[in-house]
């Protein structure tokens, strides 16, 4: 994959950039010894590695700011980086850039459940946000699945998901504000601890932008009362397309569960082998649906969504007995990735399909398994149509990476034709950038470089991302 | 598009590919457009400077309905009433409730037409925002002509799609400004089995927010939390809305009961005809539709919206009710002095709540602006946005920004 090429002069005056940026933020804020830029070489697509010019981890707003100001100055290109988990490299580095790391910003600023919102430096872990008010009996909803690790820069950026969001919405729908410095190194606010009112909906590009638009250093997150109880159950079919329409059906009867979540025959064996959660192993889909409630109001929708699936002919049931067995069937689906890291090398993607096509467009991907000659497995935010396809490689044997890119290419391209889209969740970043094409055409695909062009003209944040390479090629031409 | 080549004053394209042709053309002329979908929310913002109107009621009709995906997509000119309908036939809704603007313009239901498209430019939320997001929150994809005369598509119709930037959020609540938008993608929500709605009385205004406060912060789900303070109607009256299958609906609403028992006794009401008409009463601003005065909208945290009313009716005659909560306030104050604007900004700016001017003269709102007042390194970006998207300055010039 082709990065854009590194800009000599700025290579060139490297012992300069550094020194300027230690005046800024001295001390270990600036990392610039090679064996610590190795930390930094790539995020959680480690396919692609690239050390950057220098890493910066400044402490605060004003330090961001005015490493901004200094970087736009002198014309160098700047990678924003939150805890580094993406999968799709939203913060590979380039080697003439700077990182700007938000790990050292993370402190939780203010919890004010009266106006049920919590302020937040963006270098927090999502997991951290929640643990700040659980006791108080509040939690914040995104819950993508390394939510242990991942930071709310990077949720911001990418607009993160989760396995609950078909109740409470996606990383934007739970966003009050953000204070944001611009490439330029002012700092503005965009919305703030209410629900705001006028002017355009900044705050809504923003989230998402991938760090293309600006460093957002904090942010203002709407918390919710915890529900007082949930439940899951587990359901076992045998084949998706039965899965599938049992889907349909339940969200039909206008039964919105917080969480319906599909797995397919090979994601099922791998999962239960790894988190013994009880799934069972005879089963070509699985599905996870999650209610929440009082125990009256969780016993009758769990009551309801028995009949519908009952209606379906499910192979297996199980219904949760206890808090520990809950614990269990979510640990087995939020360690999906992580087990199968153990088995084989893989390449997980996000499309998102219009629910109905579910059927239709695992048949496809079945036989393009075989035609490609390499094994997938699924699992799927079956709610909202969020697919996960896993395929397994083995990145020691030559030419195996540049298949599974190409098999991943055409799932990507077929949940575009089907009326989807390639990334639900996890952003676009160097991974889909050249499928953009695929589905956006160059009117479309200009109106988003419009904005790229009024927040930072000079394209230095996040190069390489989001836009194929010639359009960022032809701007910064421009 | 008849009225196209004429030199009528209104131009009804029956397309996209017509108003992106009638857009291209008013870009070369420099002829602005004002656009329009049903007209019924002309009073909001300031008036377009415009010489001709671009008529949207030509691109109507659903053109996919999902209720299994809870997805629908709609030209822009659809009625809202007819997609309401199709969403009713499949116990679906708009999860948003969107505010019908006619009442407080003293337009008639056999008057202008609310088309879904209009919804979308105003950003139209009503009192379920608290519980299920604002329009932008449902709106999960858009077709839009820029001011090039370009079809421009963001978003699609899948509910989670981060495939590029967001114009979708951008489009909403732009008055069109950005762009015309021609097609609009939703996600949905089940239509409730039944509706609740829990009364206290006689509550003061800070003590209202407190209770709406307690029942916002439990875990019984409220969907809505309104209160009319004494001066409204003679006696305050404080509104929660619960909404969900019946038994839950009945649990929670003696929980709920219980939880605010020290605000007092709690009156409980499932009869839908009173939950309908109290909760669109609150969603049209009721209480100001019919009365002289202008009427601003101001989103706060609720913590401080009773102290806001409060200071400003130390400085001049003012009216006011609560919905979000407290986080929204409805205030109804004389067209004099600019319709307080001065004090209403000033005082607003000092807790960091947005006042919007919803409702006034033609000439105040020219004057005085009708938005409030942006940072310059913000409104300086929204120029930025404005310039590129709407190169020739032909789209509302100066609906929402002088």
């Amino acid at each position: 994959m082709r990065m854009p090429t590194p800009d000599a002069e700025v290579l060139a005056r490297r012992a300069d950039i550094v020194s300027r940026l230690r005046e800024i933020a001295p001390g270990e804020a600036v990392i610039s010894d090679p064996a610590e830029l190795k930390a930094y070489e790539c995020d959680a697509l480690t396919a692609y590695r690239q050390p950057p010019l220098v890493v910066c981890l400044p402490e605060n707003t004003e330090q961001v700011a005015a490493m901004l100001r200094l970087c736009h100055e002198m014309r160098v290109p700047v990678v924003p980086r939150g805890a580094g988990t993406s999968l799709a490299g939203g913060s590979l580095p380039t080697a003439d850039s700077v990182i700007l790391g938000v790990s050292r910003m993370a402190e939780v600023l203010e919890i004010d459940l009266e106006d049920r919102f919590v302020r937040v430096q963006t270098g927090v872990t999502n997991l951290s946000v929640t643990g700040a008010v659980q006791d108080e009996g509040f939690f914040y909803a995104p819950d993508p699945s390394s939510q242990l690790a991942c930071a709310i820069a990077g949720n911001i950026a990418m607009n993160s998901g989760g396995a609950h969001c078909l109740k409470y919405g996606v990383t934007t729908n739970n966003l009050l504000g953000v204070r944001m410095v611009t490439m330029q190194g002012e700092i503005i606010d965009l919305g703030g601890p209410h629900m705001t009112e006028g002017g355009y909906d900044l705050l809504g590009l923003i989230c998402g932008s991938e760090g293309q638009l600006g460093v957002v250093t904090e942010a203002w997150l709407r918390v919710l009362p915890s529900p007082e109880g949930a439940r899951p159950i587990l359901f076992g079919f045998e084949s998706s397309e039965i899965a599938g329409a049992c889907v349909a059906d339940i969200i039909r009867e206008g039964v919105l569960p917080v969480a319906l979540e599909f797995m397919d025959g090979p994601a099922i064996k791998v999962c239960e082998d790894f988190a013994k959660a009880g799934y069972p192993l005879d089963a070509q889909a699985l599905l996870i649906v999650e209610v929440e409630g009082s125990e009256a109001e969780i016993a009758s929708q769990l009551a309801a969504i028995r009949r519908i699936a009952e209606r379906h002919g499910p192979i297996a049931i199980k219904e949760s007995a206890s808090p520990a067995e809950s614990a269990a069937i979510w640990a087995g689906r939020k360690s999906a990735f992580g087990a199968m890291g153990r088995i084989s090398d893989y390449m997980c993607l996000d499309g998102t399909i219009p629910i109905g096509e579910l059927p239709g467009v695992l048949r496809r991907i079945e036989e393009l398994s075989e035609q490609f000659g390499l094994r997938v497995a699924n699992i799927f935010h079956a709610g909202d149509g969020n697919m996960h396809p896993l395929i397994l490689f083995d990145a020691n044997k030559p030419g195996d990476l540049e298949t599974c890119e190409a098999f991943g290419a055409e799932i990507l391209k077929l949940c575009v034709d089907v009326g989807g889209c390639l990334t639900g969740e996890h952003g676009v970043g160097v991974e889909k950038r050249d499928l953009m094409t695929h589905q956006f055409n160059p009117v479309d695909l200009a109106q988003q470089a419009a904005v790229k062009d009024v927040f930072d003209p000079l394209w230095l944040l996040n190069r390489g991302k989001v836009f194929p390479l010639e359009i960022f090629e032809s701007r910064i031409a421009a | 598009m008849t009225k196209l080549a004429g030199a009528s004053a209104t131009l009804s394209p029956a397309d996209e590919a017509e108003v992106a042709q009638a857009v291209k053309q008013a870009a070369a002329d420099r002829t602005p457009l004002e656009i329009m979908g049903g007209g019924s929310r002309r009073g909001l913002g300031r008036p377009a400077q415009a010489g001709r109107t671009l008529s949207m009621a030509g691109l109507s009709g659903i053109t996919l309905y999902e209720p299994g995906a809870l997805t629908l997509v709609a030209r822009s000119g659809t009625p809202l009433a007819e997609i309401e309908t199709a969403l009713a036939a499949e116990r679906q809704m708009l999860s948003f409730e969107p505010m019908d603007h006619r009442p407080i313009y003293g337009l008639s239901e056999a008057g202008p037409t609310p088309t879904i498209g209009g919804v979308v430019a105003v950003g139209a939320s009503g009192p379920r925002r608290v519980q299920a997001g604002a329009c932008r929150d449902s709106l999960i994809g858009v077709r839009f002509v820029n001011g090039a005369g370009e079809a421009v598509s963001s978003g699609g119709r899948v509910m989670k799609n981060v495939t590029g930037y967001d114009l979708v959020k951008l489009m909403a609540g732009a008055f069109g400004e950005l762009g015309v938008l021609t097609e609009l993608s939703f996600k949905l929500s089940p239509r409730p089995e039944i509706a609740a709605t829990l009364r206290l009385y006689r509550l003061e205004d800070a003590r209202a927010v407190a209770a709406m406060t307690s029942a916002l912060g439990s875990p019984f789900n409220v969907s809505a939390a309104a209160h009319a303070p004494a001066t409204l109607d003679g006696e305050a009256v404080t509104l929660l809305r619960l909404e969900g299958f019946a038994d839950s609906v009945a649990y929670r609403a003696g929980a709920l009961r219980d939880r605010l028992a020290e605000f007092g006794e709690v009156e409980i009401n499932d009869d839908p005809m009173d939950g309908a008409a109290v909760w669109s009463e609150v969603r049209d601003v009721a209480p100001f539709a019919g009365r002289e005065g202008a009427l601003w909208r101001i989103a706060v945290r609720p913590s401080r919206a009773a102290q806001l009313v409060a200071v400003i009716s130390t400085h001049r005659e003012a009216l006011a009710y609560y919905d979000w909560g407290g986080g929204l306030i409805w205030l109804m104050t004389p067209e004099d002095d600019m319709a307080g604007a001065r004090i209403l900004r000033a005082e607003s700016a000092k807790i960091g709540a947005d006042a919007v001017l919803v409702r006034a003269s033609d000439a105040v709102r020219a004057a005085a602006p009708t938005f409030p007042p942006q940072p310059e390194a913000v409104a300086a970006l929204a120029r930025g946005l404005k310039a590129k998207f709407d190169p020739y300055g032909v789209l509302n010039p100066g609906r929402m920004t002088p």
